[in-house]
């Protein structure tokens, strides 16, 4: 019964929809109050019933009701209750209701916040968002039922994944739809403002917020995916450029890329139809990236079940909002005037260089991963391309970027001098060169990696660092006086500056890691110790422990398992491997590698052992018992600065969060502004 | 023959699609010879895993993975160089086995996509930058548009909205 109401309600959700595709749109051209009032009853209307239908579903994964036939595919009455939840998003149907779900629910935000947005924007911005709407309803109802029922009805389920059993992939799917579908409003936001032909700072500063939220969603969703990677897939890999992944790569360079347009467009009133194109873009890639993942057009490790109808109905989506959207672009963009002029140096010149190298790196990855198709259409051949291509690739236009990142960031709106600027880094050009040139000394090869990569990471982080003691006013100012004037400081700049040394920390581990990784396979018998990384590692011995056996039985300051890994008791068998870290001799830390088997979807699995800390991680997996003796093959890895490039993830989305809280972003704000009288936030001191 | 190859690949895709855990290079396969075995983990990087779904033969942990594993070994073991190795493998498995696509004529536009697109993107925004400077004077109501980039209008239309 609640699951044909869920079905019910998706369907009513539909009608809503069209209602809102329409009604607000026809107002909004003829300047009827009424009907482009409706737009945001609607929007609530419409997150209201999806959101029914959403719960609908959740209650028969909880309740494992097996007459669904998603519940029966993908759940199991044994399974945590976790997991039973996170299950409504592990396959298909269920991640795309949810994907629908992310859509209404930012059309509501809009509706419910943006009480001061004006009314003609706000209508065509959520007619917009009701047709992306109305579009992927249509898909889910008519090709992707998550309520279709099951005859007869089976007495248990066919389990979820067990690769997907993890509290980094249970979560990941949320923060990386919240980061694309978020998008679509930047899109929505981009089209309604080509419908009515008009582009002002306003624009850019109703339009930055929601970028922003789905830019931190984004590279949150991002970072646990690869995050799960490097911990589950068990070889410590944490970045494939795999199809899937550049899916939702691509989407977050562009979205960082608008972020910084939008600043010029609210500052200087300049670079407007360049950001129009790019909001369209972000959300073309975000539909593109849905396409790549759904369709199976493209060889992925991790694609879901593919169909072939699936895809051609997302092409069609695909064809008519990305057309549509850049025919409305080409006819409208060309009245658009920019009125800030500025020279090249400049940080509107920064900025044209951010976006170009930003715009020509996301063009690498995506001819890139289109490449295979491409050539197989064009003359049968068949290709691959894989990591070794885009590492070579991709990375010169990063370097470039991080080099002129400091350099942009202190120059001046609309006119610069490079000497000046320079004149203020010297140091920490020196100090990065050093860096760079004890990198190169410590290591045996010649490889520039890791020097380079780390000169790099000091080189933006200490340009943070001189552009926040020259906005404290040091060396002049007294300590009281300069933290004074930073707290004072908007928190916009707090979050540029913050996403900066964010992204300093995640080069950083970056270099460090793929230069300077030490790696092990080796034989074990229980007793026998090696050395790696430094530490001494002691393999203690392998325990088999059956289907259900309690948590407590091997305690390996695991203790969080019991919730994350299955209740009571264990949901798979596993042969659990003590390691003992050793540093000088004494025992430092205990380790336990694991091989799981997931007997419902009789699947293998391999928890590595990590001890991490700042500076490297030990990772540990345990590979196949010899078929005679006692021996055990064994990986041992030290990982160094591993865990920055995870840190600088989230040290980059705390910035865009802080950012987000910038009161010119808050609502209201904008009237406020001109009595205060603030000066630009970004100018640089003299 | 060939048809035969390619339903037990297929076969072997089903059978093989979930990116299976650990695995990969295990000790009995490696080479006593530290530089020889490093010279194979660099080649077995950039080798496709033929079943898999998208994995080099360095992470996977199938079979054939192994096979080619031991293949390149040999190889080295016989005295071929990195190309040499790489040339076999191509010879055997076509083009497809190689991760780093080659520089050929039909793969220039992969491998030029980027110098290109960034010599035009950067031709574009030099000049488009330099015309806009020119075509309005430097002084011109800079100022006032860095404090307050709304219009007195905007700002009317704005206040009647608020």
């Amino acid at each position: 019964m609640i699951v044909e109401l869920g079905h019910f309600a998706l369907i009513l959700a539909l009608v809503v929809s069209l209602f809102q595709m329409s009604v607000p749109l026809v107002g909004a051209e003829r300047g009827w109050q009424d009907w482009m009032r409706a737009a945001s009853p609607a929007a609530l209307v419409q997150f209201a019933l999806v959101g029914l239908s959403f719960a609908a579903l959740t209650h028969a994964f909880v309740t494992s009701d097996f007459s669904v036939k998603l519940v029966a595919d993908h759940s199991h009455s044994a399974k945590p209750l976790l997991y039973k939840i996170t299950g409504v998003w592990g396959n298909h149907e269920g991640s795309l209701l949810l994907w629908v779900l992310i859509l209404v629910l930012f059309g509501a935000m809009v509706a419910a916040f943006g009480r001061r947005l004006p009314l003609p924007l706000k209508a065509r911005a959520l007619a917009v968002q009701a047709m992306i709407g109305t579009a992927f309803l249509l898909f889910t109802i008519f090709t992707s039922n998550p309520f279709e029922r099951l005859f007869p009805m089976p007495a248990d389920g066919g389990d979820l994944n067990p690769l997907l059993q993890d509290p980094g992939l249970a979560f990941h799917p949320p923060f990386l739809y919240i980061g694309y579908v978020g998008l679509s409003m930047a899109f929505s936001f981009a089209v309604a403002a080509l419908i009515e032909g008009r582009v002002d700072p306003a624009w850019a500063r109703w339009v930055r917020p929601w970028t922003l939220a789905a830019w931190v969603a984004l590279t949150l969703g991002i970072a646990l995916g690869s995050y799960w990677a490097y911990y589950e897939l068990g070889w410590g890999g944490w970045w494939f450029w795999d199809p899937v992944e550049n899916a939702s790569f691509m989407p977050w360079l562009v979205a960082a890329a608008l972020l910084h347009s939008a600043v010029v467009v609210e500052k200087r009133a300049s670079l407007k139809v360049w950001t129009i194109l790019l909001a369209i873009l972000a959300f073309s890639l975000s539909l593109v990236g849905t396409f790549i993942v759904r369709s199976g057009v493209i060889t992925s490790v991790h694609a879901f079940a593919t169909d072939p109808t699936r895809g051609v109905f997302i092409l069609g989506i695909l064809a008519v909002a990305i057309m549509g959207s850049l025919t409305l672009f080409a006819w409208r963009a060309p009245s658009m005037r920019s009125e800030g002029v500025f020279q090249p140096v400049s940080r509107e010149g920064a900025l044209v260089a951010n976006n170009l190298l930003l715009a020509v790196a996301t063009g690498v990855v995506f001819v890139g991963t289109l490449a295979p198709l491409f050539r197989e259409y064009i003359d049968g051949a068949k290709i691959s391309v894989g990591p070794p291509f885009f590492n070579l690739a991709f990375t010169p236009f990063m370097v470039m970027l991080f080099v002129v990142l400091p350099l942009g960031a202190l120059m001046s709106w609309k006119r610069a001098h490079l000497d000046r600027v320079l004149s203020r880094l010297w140091w920490a050009a020196g100090a990065s060169l050093a860096v760079g040139g004890i990198a190169w000394g410590l290591q045996s090869g010649a490889a520039l990696l890791a020097p380079v990569g780390l000169a790099l990471a000091t080189w933006m982080a200490l340009g943070v660092i001189v552009e926040l003691g020259e906005r404290a006013g040091l060396p002049k100012a007294s300590a009281a006086q300069a933290a004074q004037r930073l707290l004072r400081l908007p928190r916009a700049e707090w979050g540029k500056w913050l996403a900066h040394a964010g992204l300093a920390i995640t080069v950083a581990g970056i270099a460090a890691i793929t230069a300077w990784e030490q790696e092990r396979i080796l034989l074990m018998e229980p007793g026998e110790e090696i050395e790696i990384g430094g530490y001494g590692l002691r393999f203690e011995g392998v325990e088999e422990l059956p289907f259900g056996a309690p948590f407590e039985v091997a305690a390996c300051e695991i203790g969080q398992d019991a919730f994350l890994k299955g209740g009571e008791g264990r949901n798979f068998s596993t042969a659990l491997g003590r390691f003992t870290l050793l540093d000088g001799g004494q025992p430092v830390g205990a380790l336990c590698a694991e091989k799981r088997y997931y007997p419902v979807a009789q699947t293998p699995t391999t928890e590595a052992a990590i001890d991490s800390n700042l500076l490297r991680d030990i990772y540990i997996v345990l590979g196949d018992k010899q078929v005679s003796g006692d021996a055990w093959t064994v990986r041992a890895y030290a990982k160094p600065l591993a865990v920055w490039i995870w840190l600088g993830c989230v040290v980059m989305s705390i910035g865009g969060l802080v950012s987000l809280t910038d009161r010119r972003y808050r609502v209201g704000a904008v009237s406020k502004r001109a009595a205060s009288g603030r000066r630009p936030a970004a100018g640089a001191p003299a | 023959m060939k048809g035969a190859v390619r339903g037990t690949l297929v076969a072997l895709c089903l059978v093989l699609s979930a990116p299976l855990p650990a695995g990969a290079v295990q000790p009995d396969e490696m080479l006593a010879d530290p530089a020889l075995e490093e010279r194979a983990r660099e080649i077995s990087k950039d080798v496709r895993c033929l079943v898999c779904r998208n994995e080099s033969i360095d992470d996977s942990s199938a079979e054939l993975a192994r096979d080619l594993r031991l293949v390149v070994r040999e190889r080295l073991v016989a005295g071929d160089s990195d190309a040499e190795v790489r040339e076999f493998l191509v010879a055997r498995y076509g083009e497809f086995v190689l991760l780093t696509p080659r520089f050929t004529a039909e793969n220039a536009f992969l491998w030029l996509s980027g110098p290109v697109m960034l010599l035009l993107g950067g031709t574009l925004a030099w000049f488009w930058v330099r015309r806009q400077g020119v075509m309005q004077p430097k002084e011109e109501r800079i100022d006032s548009s860095v404090d307050a980039p709304l219009t007195p209008e905007e700002r009317a239309d704005l206040d009647r909205f608020l």
